[in-house]
């Protein structure tokens, strides 16, 4: 880091201690051309990704998805189910890559982790009264704990975006920094429930701040609401930890989360990456999908990639 | 007791709201008056006084435009004998008249008239209007000689244009008198500036002056000259009026084409998001 | 780390004819005093194709066939019937579009990505936009009867050629006149096409006629007598001199002409999308675009911060195959143009200005011209005064909204401008004082069928788009 990017970071640490600097700060940031954005978005998306670039993508998207079950109806059996998957995504073809993590309830997570133990495979649990976040901060600190003992070591917490709507920034500021400690070594991604944002100069506001609290990621969405993950979303997500890594030295994460099922969304996600903040976030310690059904089609792209062949649904397992 | 012995004007040249000779200090005689014969130099002190005009009366509401073209009206009325014993007819006077208040009131219509919305395929909103092309150089019509000449100015000018304009030297008087009017209107100095004398010395000028941003050949009657100006207005690519056919109808209603060929289309564009 | 794989949109949709004729009265024909030219592609140098070249007769029988059909057939055909014939045109325009634009690319050199996604659908949806006024002529604003010219002469050039194409002859037609059109010397492909789609569409003869050829096919075409209107975009200085060609004459005359925008970035503008926009201002179509943003005016307080964003955008920017869909940046359209653009960067590096360009490699065959900008700029270089009509941007600074209007409209051109800042009352007032035809606020190079396009001071006169653009075909 230089020393720029050190006494930069040390300034920016000093805003979480007023309301009035944090609001500042965040309104001082640029604005956000909707049209414009979602234009760019929309061009990216145009990119043409064929044959050895799209096998390459393939893999690397694998790699990256945070497999995701997130249901009142979920059962140890179930989630173990989902872990085996996540290990091997394609039992018949041992040269596909692990996905990045599992992503489970805090209950889950102690059956998920039996299965992921020692495999390289990380094991995510949403926390913090997951997904509205409508909790006592002392229970959303109680779930995350509980999380991390029993094996998660990434959490995904949810902001009050109740606070952040009313400008009560501090309070929002506090509570990440809060889950923070509780995590203890555990990653934490923080979910900024883009589609209740409204604007994409919220979703900039609402990024800076998850990054100034001390986030490892920010994550579009819980998908839960109607909007989940967008590409033009993800634009100003990455245009965010791409100048924050500028401003402090410090690189943060993006997850989008919600919506992304097929290959071809996947590959528009990574061009994105690629062409927005370069190689250093093509990785899955950077880049995760939060996702479940895009799994299996990325695998029937990859099989009709190295067979020649169209396969169909009935060739890949379900869970 | 002896007749009391008249007081006769001097005609003048018409220039950034002030009555200058010509710098030439030469005149040439019509209707047994002295009339300033302008040089190119005059011509070149037009131009600056026009343009230094501009941004003053393009700038101004158009409200505030009608309303000075209006008073132009009233003016005019208050003076129709003054026109009367130069030998313009009466009826003509109240025609000019009528001209001014017709223009008057379009000072604010025609940017909806000509301008709008536009329609396009996205997320835009779109907006064309019309602004003043800038200076404009106009050659008058020798007659009818006041309506033919407040026929000229006053569309040229009702929507932010200045205006240098060569007097027919065959009926400069009127043309002189008129700028009396004018410059008891409000109108801000510079705004019309009027050159008598010879066509040949001050409209090749105007033709040729890089500052200027179109030419209304409407008066040249001599096809040859009339292309040759033409040549030298493509120069700055000046948006060039052609001469007015000689069987020209002036009590006709003139239409918008004169005001919107002095006139240029902006259209803006802008983003529509939250 | 992710390289993108070649994606090259494929050849085959294309069928090339070794040689084309003229298009006169409805069909093709050899010339008669004219002789032929090879129109190449400039991303290989390779022979695309074989032209014709009219000569003054050509040019003669075109203009006649034009008269005869206007008289005969186009002028006396009710509005509602000529509309038919134009969306017929719309139509197979849009069938046909995947075709148009990989031969726009070969022809041209622009990217495919352009021509399949600015380029086509804004030429059918031209057509589609005039042929709707074809019978709604008295409810343009230009009193209860308004009446065609005759026959326009129109001229046009290499940057969009069939996008232009679309911008003269849908306008000419929709207004009841008849047309004969000179294409680009370097770029007259999409037009025969275009020939053979009037012919598809069943359009009565001498209704288009298409004359190829170089600039004294073009003279002669400007020049006839027997033309009613000529349209031109192109040069300023090919402006010029067909305004004084057309001196004394009745002939109606719109020019579109050169520019010299200027893009102006406050401090408090959206940076990421002003970045986008500066990009797409100057890089879009290999910067042969007449209203490109070529010179950046970003206030000094943000100027390093901007830069840099440009930079690293810059270095994003691919540039190679036209065909490649991935392709940002194509091939220069001729060797004379590369010629230009390298002599008036040179001057810029010779009067003191920085140059920069990102790492990229160019083919060895063809032509090709790395993006660049050149920073520490003023009013007075020669890159700040002359449209260099390449992906070369001009980097200068100001301090104050009225210095930035002052800077901008310092330049004998006044096509288009642009403005980026948050700030809406700023907007309209920086619009109110641009000379300028065309604003994008937050936003640039956009255009629409609806919206007037044309300049202002040396830009040139006349609107093509929009009801202003009826003007121009019109007796009014």
């Amino acid at each position: 880091m230089t020393a720029t990017a050190t006494s930069a970071r040390s300034e920016l640490s000093e805003l979480g201690r007023s309301e009035t600097a944090l609001r500042t700060f965040l309104h001082g940031l640029p604005g956000v051309d909707q049209v414009g954005a979602e234009q760019r978005a929309a061009q990216l998306g145009t990119r043409s990704i064929k044959t050895t670039a799209k096998a390459q993508a393939i893999d690397l998207a694998i790699r990256m998805v945070d497999l995701t079950t997130l249901e009142g109806a979920d059962t140890p059996g179930k989630v173990r189910a989902l872990a085996a998957k996540a290990l091997r995504p394609d039992p018949a073809d041992p040269s596909c890559p692990h996905v990045g993590a599992v992503c489970v309830y805090p209950a889950m997570v102690p059956y998920v982790a039996e299965v992921l133990r020692g495999s390289g495979v990380h094991l995510a649990s949403v926390a913090t009264a997951f997904p509205s976040g409508q909790a006592p901060l002392e229970i959303k600190l109680a779930d995350v704990r509980a999380a991390v003992a029993a094996g998660a070591d990434e959490i995904d917490m949810v902001i009050n975006r109740g606070a952040f709507l009313a400008g009560r920034y501090k309070e929002v500021y506090d509570e990440i920094v809060a889950t923070k400690s509780a995590c203890g070594d555990a990653h934490l991604k923080v979910i900024l429930e883009t589609g209740e944002l409204a604007t994409y100069d919220n979703v900039r506001r609402a990024s800076w701040l998850a990054m100034l609290a001390g986030g490892d990621f920010i994550k579009t969405s819980t998908g839960k609401v109607p909007v989940a993950a967008t590409l033009p979303v993800t634009l100003v997500m990455l245009e965010a930890v791409r100048d924050f890594r500028a401003a402090t030295g410090r690189q943060v994460g993006v997850k989008p989360a919600g919506g992304i099922k097929t290959t071809k969304d996947a590959i528009k996600y990574l061009v994105m990456v690629n062409e927005t903040v370069g190689a250093d976030w093509l990785d899955p310690d950077w880049f995760r999908f939060g996702a479940s059904s895009l799994l299996n089609d990325l695998l029937m792209q990859r099989t009709k990639l190295t067979t020649g062949v169209y396969s169909g649904p009935d060739y890949f397992t379900l869970d | 007791m002896s007749e009391r012995v008249a007081v006769r004007k001097t005609y003048k040249l018409f220039i950034g709201g002030k009555f200058p000779r010509s710098e030439s200090g030469r005149s040439y005689i019509v209707q047994d008056s002295n009339v300033a014969l302008s040089s190119r130099k005059d011509a070149r002190d037009a131009v600056v006084a026009a343009r230094a005009a501009v941004k003053g009366w393009a700038g101004a509401t158009a409200y505030n435009r009608g309303q000075i073209l209006y008073r132009v009206a009233e003016m005019l009325e208050g003076r129709r004998e003054q026109f009367v014993a130069l030998g313009v007819p009466g009826d003509e006077v109240d025609a000019a008249t009528d001209r001014w208040v017709w223009y008057a009131g379009w000072s604010d219509k025609l940017p909806q008239v000509y301008g709008g919305a536009n329609p396009v395929a996205g997320p835009y909103f779109n907006l064309s209007a019309p602004e003043p092309t800038g200076v404009v150089a106009v050659v008058a019509p020798e007659t009818p000689a006041l309506l033919g000449l407040v026929s000229v100015i006053a569309p040229a000018i009702v929507t932010g244009n200045t205006v240098v304009v060569a007097a027919s030297p065959a009926q400069p008087l009127a043309a002189v008198t008129l700028a009396e009017v004018l410059a008891t209107s409000d109108l801000p100095g510079g705004v019309v500036n009027i050159l008598t004398g010879r066509l040949s010395e001050t409209v090749p000028t105007l033709a040729s002056h890089m500052d200027v941003n179109a030419i209304d050949l409407t008066g040249v009657t001599d096809a040859e000259l009339a292309a040759d100006l033409e040549v030298k207005a493509a120069e700055n690519l000046k948006r060039v009026l052609r001469p007015a056919p000689t069987d020209h109808d002036w009590s006709a209603d003139p239409g918008i084409t004169r005001m919107t060929s002095l006139l240029e289309t902006k259209t803006v564009w802008h983003p529509k998001g939250v | 780390m992710f390289e993108y794989a070649p994606a090259p949109e494929s050849r085959s949709v294309v069928d090339i004819k070794p040689s084309y004729g003229l298009f006169v009265n409805g069909e093709f024909v050899d010339p008669t005093d004219g002789g032929t030219f090879k129109s190449i592609n400039p991303a290989s140098e390779e022979v695309l194709a074989e032209v014709a070249e009219a000569g003054p007769q050509d040019v003669d029988r075109a203009v006649r066939a034009a008269r005869e059909a206007y008289e005969k057939v186009w002028g006396p055909m009710p509005g509602r019937d000529r509309a038919k014939y134009l969306y017929r045109i719309a139509r197979i325009i849009q069938e046909r579009s995947r075709e148009l634009a990989v031969l726009e690319s070969l022809d041209n050199g622009k990217p495919i990505k352009e021509s399949r996604d600015v380029d086509l659908p804004l030429v059918a949806a031209h057509f589609f936009y005039y042929a709707g006024w074809a019978d709604k002529l008295p409810y343009a604003g230009f009193g209860p009867n308004p009446q065609p010219l005759g026959v326009a002469a129109q001229v046009i050039p290499w940057n969009f050629p069939l996008l232009m194409l679309a911008w003269k002859i849908a306008p000419a037609l929709a207004a009841g006149n008849t047309v004969v059109l000179k294409p680009a010397e370097t770029t007259p492909l999409t037009a025969l096409v275009f020939a053979e789609i009037c012919q598809q569409a069943d359009l009565p003869a001498g209704v288009v006629n298409i004359v190829t050829g170089a600039g004294d096919t073009g003279r002669a075409l400007v020049e006839h007598g027997g033309v009613d209107k000529v349209a031109f975009t192109g040069s300023t200085e090919v402006g010029r001199a067909i305004a004084r060609a057309v001196a004394g004459t009745r002939k109606k005359l719109t020019l579109e002409l050169g520019g010299k925008a200027a893009n102006i970035v406050f401090d408090d503008a959206p940076i990421d999308q002003a970045v986008e926009g500066i990009v797409n201002g100057i890089f879009f179509n290999q910067g042969h675009v007449c209203c490109a943003g070529s010179r950046l005016l970003i206030q000094e307080s943000v100027a390093d911060r901007v830069l840099e964003s440009l930079k690293r955008r810059m270095a994003q920017l691919r540039v190679g195959d036209p065909l490649d869909k991935n392709t940002d940046i194509g091939a220069i359209n001729s060797a004379a143009q590369l010629e230009r653009i390298r002599e008036l960067s040179d001057a810029g590096s010779a009067e003191g200005a920085e140059r920069w360009s990102p790492a990229c490699e160019l083919p060895e065959r063809g032509f090709w011209f790395a993006p660049t900008i050149f920073t520490g700029v003023t009013q007075a270089h020669r890159i700040a005064r002359e449209e260099i009509f390449g992906p070369v941007l001009s980097v200068l600074t100001f301090r104050t909204p009225a210095e930035a209007v002052e800077k901008a409209n310092n330049t004998p051109y006044g096509l288009s401008a642009g403005i980026w800042t948050d700030k809406g009352s700023r907007i309209l007032w920086m619009a109110d004082r641009l000379r300028a035809g065309v604003v994008w606020a937050n936003t640039f190079n956009k255009f629409d069928p609806t919206s007037p396009f044309g300049g202002y001071k040396e830009s040139g006169y006349g609107r093509e788009g929009g009801r202003h653009g009826l003007e121009g075909y019109l007796n009014v």
